[in-house]
């Protein structure tokens, strides 16, 4: 039934030089059966600063994303985790003002190359926001297909019916809403819309997918689905999750990576990173134990 | 000594305020209706009536009356309390007086000017109070829909300009001149475009189009402003989520942003309408003053219910009452015109509103 959709559809115009390094990759294709793994691309920085005009918010942040696994970014409010995670994508530069130094690479490929498109680059790293975002004036079925219509992609019918409902089943929200694909998406409850936004996300296959707080707006029902939802996406995405919540930094990422800053006013830095059940037992600085365990300073 | 001058309530330390009761639910209705009655009575007792007058001392004994009632029965702060909404509601009335007279003025004097013929005909030889003024809002019509046709397109592009693309000093520059652009007499903008097609087209040139030409002078910055307000209030979170699925700008835009702003658009797009439809001096300058029917802009004068209004009270020729009654008949159509724009933008903005959170 999902065989039509398999099939990467192609965007015919401005995708560069990552469409190329893709096409001929083993990615175009893809196993069909939703729980199958496939391999999913790396992320690393190298020495990334990131301002906002004159004020230096995150400092030399090297490390490694790895790919079919969830990693956590946690830290106070305000140490630049949100605005380091919006640079891989490329999404910081959109703000006014903002600037971005150092490297940051997909399986080796720069992302800020200057040859590189970014709105490429955005397709293939997903996003997804801390309050849920469907399109208003689109309906449920639009805002699945959003990505497909929005890129000018030429699908069938037939094949975006079955990217839409592919999509919506690994988001867990084909059964709330088959019946009502043709609802404004705004008439779901936050939970669903959130999951509706991750079905979005997904529906234009991206390599990688950023999580920006997911679930702050949720209640512990829909976050829990919400979670166990990330769990079975990274059997097929690089997933990076920003999180307040430390218990959900625990139960749902495999690598936790820490961000801090001295003060307000200095940039952020990430001050240690390693495997969740190291950094959440046994971590290596004292400033990240004080901060898992609920002491500061 | 600081203590001493402050008043505390007797017997309660804890300085609640206590009332006995409250008016009966009709008490302010019945007040403000018991005193216009009486001040009616007076009035005509007295020989002095009017309703004007009655109006005024009905409304200040109404005060009196109400504020006197209510702390009698309720305390000093309700009182206080009815006698400021009883002030607030008058100031309301007071303003509202200028515009119903109006109306009922335009009706008064617009409804006897009104006839088969006044909407079919045209004025064409029209001798000893015959003809119409079908031609004048045929005018009205095609001159506005072809400002429209001019305004909408620039003015929607200059306020995604604004609002989307431009930024630094450019961008503060063209919001001043659009800003200086609203205070545009409407006459400076009748000349101008009179200058302007009198390059190409020789002196003394009238067109319908010149006309257009004017009224997008002055409805382009209208159209500006409100479609930049109203992009403003398209949430980032939108833009971003498309951004976030690979959408260039451009479509971003396209497809989401002005879809999610449509219904305000159309309602800034419709004041704009309303605000130019009636104006009178630029196209004096510019379409001229005819008699005959003409539905091509591009060709000959062109008649519009403004001017139309101005020139049958300019030179009512013989039959005077009835050019009066014309004029005021034009007035009544044009106002019946722009309220038509303004339940129609009201109705579209109902229809596709978009909840934006």
């Amino acid at each position: 039934m999902l065989g039509s959709g398999t099939k990467r559809p192609e965007a015919p115009e401005k995708r560069g030089e990552m469409t190329h390094a893709r096409a001929s990759g083993a990615t175009s294709t893809e196993p069909v059966t939703a729980s199958a793994g496939k391999p999913a691309k790396t992320i690393e920085t190298r020495g990334v600063n990131l301002f906002y005009g004159d004020f230096h918010a995150v400092e030399e942040v090297t490390m490694t994303i790895e790919p079919n696994k969830v990693t956590a970014l946690i830290g106070s409010s305000g140490c630049g985790k949100t605005t380091f995670l919006r640079s891989l994508n490329r999404m910081h530069e959109l703000t006014p003002g903002a600037r971005v130094e150092g490297a940051v690479t997909l399986d080796g490929e720069d992302v800020y190359d200057s040859r590189v498109d970014p709105v490429a680059v955005r397709r293939l790293i997903g996003m997804v926001f801390q309050q849920p975002n469907p399109f208003p004036t689109m309906s449920i079925y639009d805002n699945v297909a959003a990505g497909l219509n929005l890129n000018s992609t030429k699908v069938s019918k037939a094949q975006k019916d079955s990217v839409v409902e592919r999509s919506l089943r690994r988001a867990h929200l084909w059964d709330e809403v088959k019946d009502r694909l043709d609802k404004p998406g705004g008439s779901l409850s936050g939970g669903q819309q959130q999951r509706l936004c991750i079905a979005r996300a997904i529906a234009v296959e991206p390599e990688v997918l950023l999580m920006d707080e997911p679930c702050s707006a949720l209640d512990p029902v829909a976050t829990l689905a919400v979670e166990d939802l990330i769990g079975e996406l990274k059997n097929r995405y690089t997933i990076a999750i920003v999180t307040h919540n430390m218990q959900q930094a625990s139960r749902a990422s495999d690598v936790t990576a820490f961000f801090n800053l001295d003060e307000t006013g200095k940039p952020g830095h990430l001050v240690e990173m390693g495997p969740t059940q190291e950094i959440f037992t046994n971590p290596k600085q004292k400033e990240t134990e004080d901060y898992v365990s609920g002491r500061f300073g | 000594m600081e203590s001493a001058s402050r008043p505390i309530h007797a017997g309660s330390g804890l300085n609640l305020e206590r009332s006995g009761g409250s008016l009966p639910p009709w008490g302010a209705w019945g007040a403000v209706g018991g005193s216009a009655a009486v001040a009616a009575a007076i009035l005509i007792a007295t020989g002095a009536f009017t309703v004007a007058l009655t109006l005024v001392f009905g409304t200040l004994l109404a005060a009196i009356v109400l504020y006197a009632w209510s702390r009698a029965v309720e305390g000093p702060r309700r009182a206080k309390d009815r006698l400021m909404t009883l002030v607030i509601a008058a100031a309301f009335g007071l303003a509202m007086i200028p515009l119903l007279s109006l109306i009922f003025e335009v009706a008064k004097r617009g409804i006897p000017g009104l006839s088969w013929e006044f909407f079919t005909a045209d004025a064409r030889g029209a001798i000893g109070g015959s003809g119409g003024a079908s031609h004048a809002i045929v005018g009205t019509l095609v001159i506005t829909a072809v400002a429209t046709l001019i305004s909408v397109p620039i003015g929607i592009m200059g306020a995604i300009y604004l609002n989307e693309y431009g930024e630094g000093p450019l961008r503060r520059a063209l919001t001043f001149f659009v800003d200086v652009m609203t205070g545009i007499p409407s006459i400076v903008a009748g000349l101008f475009a009179y200058a302007l097609f009198e390059i190409f087209l020789g002196p003394g040139i009238r067109l319908g189009v010149m006309g257009s030409v004017a009224l997008s002078v002055l409805m382009i910055p209208i159209v500006i402003r409100s479609a930049e307000e109203i992009l403003k209030i398209v949430p980032d979170h939108l833009r971003e989520a498309a951004y976030a699925l690979g959408t260039p700008k451009w479509k971003t835009i396209t497809k989401v942003v002005l879809p999610t702003a449509f219904a305000g658009l159309v309602t800034g797009v419709m004041i704009a309408i309303a605000r130019i439809v009636g104006e009178t001096a630029p196209l004096l300058v510019t379409t001229g003053v005819v008699d005959s029917m003409n539905t091509d802009p591009f060709n000959g004068r062109m008649q519009n219910l403004a001017v139309y209004a101005y020139n049958e009270y300019r030179s009512p020729g013989v039959m005077k009452q009835v050019a009066y009654d014309k004029a005021w008949a034009a007035a009544l159509t044009l106002i019946a015109i722009v309220m038509i724009l303004n339940i129609a933008a009201r109705l579209v903005y109902r229809r596709y509103k978009t909840e934006i959170r």
